[in-house]
């Protein structure tokens, strides 16, 4: 690598890992909205299903990988070993090691940092990192009371007293508890949030709308290219990601009723069209060393370069919930000595149309570089051109751990084409944002 | 797997009532499991006093497998097979005697036992008598096919262009005949050339270390033949289209193979085949044009997709794979093609698949001296009745009746016509060459 130069900046963090990360490939399922195609799939059954695809593209039955890392934000308790358990119900070695790690939406791409910084610090030579989700098969908790009650009638050590536990059971308990994705903290939900930070950056409907247009536009031109024929694999008869509307119009998702932020003073412009929907589904990233990679005769599709992660204050309100990548990238890519100019394709997780626009809108302004992000100025605009070219989650669906997986395929493959019909290096940056005002992001190269 | 007709009347009460109203009674086929004998009984070799010689040297042959060998007819044994040698017989009344010594025992040929008559083709310069005397063991072996009871077939070798009985083609074809494998195959006669090929240094595995792809793998047909030729030693690439790839990683993590989602009417498809096949797995071997559709009309009412669509499937991408292997120049290439009986015989409704397979039929015999030429084979295989999710949904009615036609009075199962691709996939299958080999059971008329 040393001896490759562009005419941009030199190879990226170059000087930082003892030896570099590889991504290989990629497999996904397609994803569905909640309560469709996956309605009965559980979490384990998915991540299975995209593990499968995964190890018949690359041959991987019997390997024994050096970890299989992921998870899922909701999650029944009986998976505790989620991950583990989906190996073991693959075609991998049953040697192969795994565990479940949780960052809320950024999952995915987390499990990805820490198999890219197991690989470079030569602790394994290979790895799969994803993540799955279903809202369709989400746990329903009993109540606080009702669980209580329980607990203490099972602790009970005579029949009488668990009688008097189990006495204190109201009707009011019997209701069942549905998971929320509403922040513990607030008790906004996640689109009520946004909806305040879209309306302090004046981000207008318009502007979004078109977000999500070219969303379902660029994933609809994606799937008939063939771009994902080595990236997803057909599960319980779904082929594409059932979400996208290749036929929707500008004057459709105009139509939509706002659905967050109707009770702020400015008019409320985010809309089920330029949300994204709940969705169920799952995704795998396939790592290794350049040797493991090679030993095996597998492709490389890019290099994992570094990655930051960033959180942000949002319970006293000095920040928005989802703006967190907003900060860490600066850090990322000033280690890295990047700049925004140096990158050929920008994955931004598309939480909401907004996420997108406020990120890009927070970046060009210069009392917020100065101010909040520690800049001289604005830490700059970037080509939107090159911004989800192949769409997001707005048009695929979000299940929130598996978004990761998904876009750091895409990412890579991205990058792997556009250097080899260059025959420059080309350049991804990744940003995900995730509840509990977290942020993660990344940096993919060709090699 | 066996239809549920034919086990009724294989055992307990029904065997007796279905003898006793004179139903039909498809025999049970012995299918090919490593480890158990070749044949179910001694072999006896006939031939008339001209072809003594090559008898011996059949006789030689079997010995060398380990065959409980008989010359005398009048040995008194369950037969497991007889193999007819008219191979120099010069005039059609020198081959009386050995005929009848043929007929002789056929009452006491075992179930599952089999009939091999080895002789050679008519050739140009044949006096009208040898013509006839060699012409004449076609009609008497397919006519014998049909007198055999309790799963036995009949099967013929035809040497051609001088081919020798000890060359390692002819030996393979005999093996195969007198084996489980050939279950299915019944009433054909193959010819056999001279070429140059190694014996296989394992029987059980005569594909060992080759590289094979098979398309339309993810299920029926085509999965038997991935599981088929991975049991024989290859490594299997499985190719289908992307929508089919969930039964595809299937396929292909069942039989250690990689999967390739691929259509095969892609302009490029031939070039990503290759590509795959040498870049994971170091060259390529095998392919198999397996993957096809039908469209089932009355011409009258066909309608212009319809008709195209079977085409560019089943002949169309055929034709531009195989330009892109010629044009690769690969040394020892075996291709075996998927044609059908209603290519050969035709079918009503059935215009546009009948024209296809027959075209692929004209394709082979021209791409058989292509790739002779370079060591390799270009054969088809023409499969009768077999039992698919395709044939599955062929009315009840139609169905009983369509497996009742062909000699062995019930339809093949997928392994059926894996086993016959496996065989012309081999390398010691060199001298088999342009052959269209039906396996149908003996099913209709025409060859």
């Amino acid at each position: 690598m040393a001896t490759r130069q562009t005419s941009r900046a030199q190879t990226a963090g170059a000087a930082q890992g003892p030896r570099d990360a590889v991504v290989v490939g990629g497999n996904r399922i397609p994803f569905a909205r909640a309560g469709k195609k996956y309605a009965d799939a559980s979490n384990q059954e998915m991540f299975t299903a995209a593990l499968e695809g995964l190890v018949a593209r690359y041959g991987l039955q019997g390997e024994r990988l050096g970890e299989v890392v992921g998870g899922a934000v909701l999650k029944h308790s009986r998976d505790f070993n989620l991950v583990r358990e989906s190996v073991l119900g693959s075609s991998l070695s049953p040697q192969t090691p795994a565990f479940d790690l949780q960052q809320a939406c950024a999952t995915g791409l987390e499990a990805t940092i820490t198999i890219a910084n197991k690989i470079r610090l030569g602790q394994i030579e290979s790895g799969v990192s994803g993540g799955t989700d279903t809202v369709s098969d989400a746990p329903i908790a009993v109540s606080e009371g009702m669980r209580r009650a329980l607990l203490d009638a099972g602790h009970a050590k005579t029949w009488q007293d668990r009688a008097k536990a189990l006495a204190r059971i109201r009707p009011a308990d019997l209701k069942p508890l549905s998971p929320a994705t509403d922040e513990p903290r607030t008790g906004l939900s996640m689109g009520e949030h946004q909806a305040v930070t879209t309306a302090r950056w004046g981000i207008t409907r318009e502007a979004q709308d078109e977000i999500a247009l070219a969303s379902h536009q660029h994933l609809a031109e994606a799937w008939e290219s063939g771009f994902f024929d080595d990236l997803v694999t057909p599960f319980r008869g779904l082929t594409r990601d059932d979400n996208m509307r290749p036929d929707t119009s500008a004057e459709k998702l105009a139509g939509l009723k706002p659905v967050f932020g109707r009770s702020l003073e400015t008019p409320a412009t985010m809309t089920a069209g330029n949300s994204t929907p709940l969705t169920d589904g799952a995704s795998t990233v396939l790592l290794g060393s350049r040797e493991w990679a090679e030993a095996h005769d597998l492709p490389v599709l890019a290099r994992f370069v570094d990655a930051e992660t960033a959180a942000v204050d949002f319970v006293h309100g000095r920040e928005g919930l989802l703006m967190a990548p907003v900060h860490a990238v600066p850090r990322l890519l000033a280690r890295n000595g990047l700049s925004l100019e140096d990158f050929d394709f920008f994955e931004i997780h598309e939480a909401f149309a907004s996420t997108v626009l406020t990120t890009l809108a927070a970046w060009e302004d210069a009392d917020y570089g100065k101010n909040e992000l520690g800049l001289p100025g604005a830490f700059g605009s970037l080509d939107r051109s090159r911004i989800n070219v192949h769409g997001s989650s707005l048009a695929a669906g979000h299940p929130f751990a598996a978004t990761g997986g998904r876009i750091v395929a895409t990412a890579a493959k991205l990058v792997a084409t556009k250097a080899a019909e260059t025959g420059k290096p080309a350049r991804a940056l990744v940003s995900v944002c995730a509840a509990g005002g977290l942020g993660a992001t990344a940096v993919l190269e060709s090699v | 797997m066996t239809d549920r007709y034919t086990k009724a009347v294989n055992s307990g009460f029904t065997k007796t009532l279905a003898t006793r109203l004179g139903l039909p009674r498809p025999a049970i086929l012995r299918r090919y499991r490593a480890g158990d004998p070749l044949t179910v009984g001694p072999v006896l070799v006939v031939s008339d006093g001209a072809s003594k010689a090559d008898a011996d040297a059949v006789a030689q042959t079997l010995l060398g497998w380990d065959l409980d060998v008989r010359r005398d007819p009048t040995d008194d044994v369950r037969w497991g097979a007889v193999v007819l040698v008219l191979t120099e017989t010069a005039r059609p009344a020198d081959a009386s005697e050995a005929v009848l010594a043929v007929g002789s025992v056929l009452r006491r040929l075992a179930g599952n036992g089999r009939v091999v008559t080895v002789s050679r083709a008519p050739a140009d310069g044949d006096t009208p008598e040898l013509a006839a005397a060699r012409n004449a063991v076609d009609g008497f072996l397919r006519s014998l096919a049909k007198e055999l009871r309790g799963g036995a077939t009949g099967n013929g070798i035809v040497l051609t262009g001088g081919a020798a009985l000890d060359q390692t083609s002819v030996r393979a074809t005999l093996r195969f005949f007198l084996s489980a494998k050939s279950a299915y195959v019944d009433g054909q006669l193959l010819q056999v050339g001279p070429a140059d090929a190694a014996l296989p240094e394992e029987w059980d595995r005569p594909l060992d270390g080759k590289v094979a792809v098979v398309t339309g793998a993810a299920r029926g047909i085509g999965a038997a033949i991935a599981r088929t030729l991975a049991r024989d030693g290859a490594t299997v690439v499985c190719v289908d289209v992307p929508a089919a790839g969930e039964g595809l990683a299937r396929t292909a993590n069942a039989v250690g193979g990689t999967a390739l989602q691929l259509d095969v009417t892609a302009e490029d498809a031939g070039q990503r085949i290759l590509q795959h096949a040498r870049e994971r797995h170091g060259g390529l071997d095998v392919v198999v044009h397996n993957a096809g559709i039908l469209r089932d009309k009355l011409l009258a009412n066909m309608k212009p997709a319809q008709w195209d669509a079977v085409i560019a499937v089943n002949l169309a991408a055929q034709l531009r794979i195989n330009e892109a292997l010629l044009d690769a120049g690969l040394d020892g290439l075996h291709v075996v093609s998927l044609a059908s009986t209603s290519g050969i015989a035709g079918n009503k409704g059935q215009t546009n698949y009948a024209f296809s397979k027959a075209g692929v039929i004209g394709h082979t015999r021209a791409t058989s001296p292509l790739l002779g030429a370079r060591g390799g084979t270009a054969n088809a295989v023409a499969p009768g009745f077999i039992e698919t999710d395709m044939t599955a949904s062929i009315p009840f009615a139609t169905r009983s009746v369509a497996r009742l036609l062909p000699t062995l009075s019930q339809g093949g199962e997928p392994v059926d016509v894996a086993e016959a691709i496996a065989f012309l996939a081999s390398p010691a299958a060199a001298g088999v060459n342009g052959q269209v080999l039906r396996v149908c059971g003996q099913h209709m008329v025409g060859q």
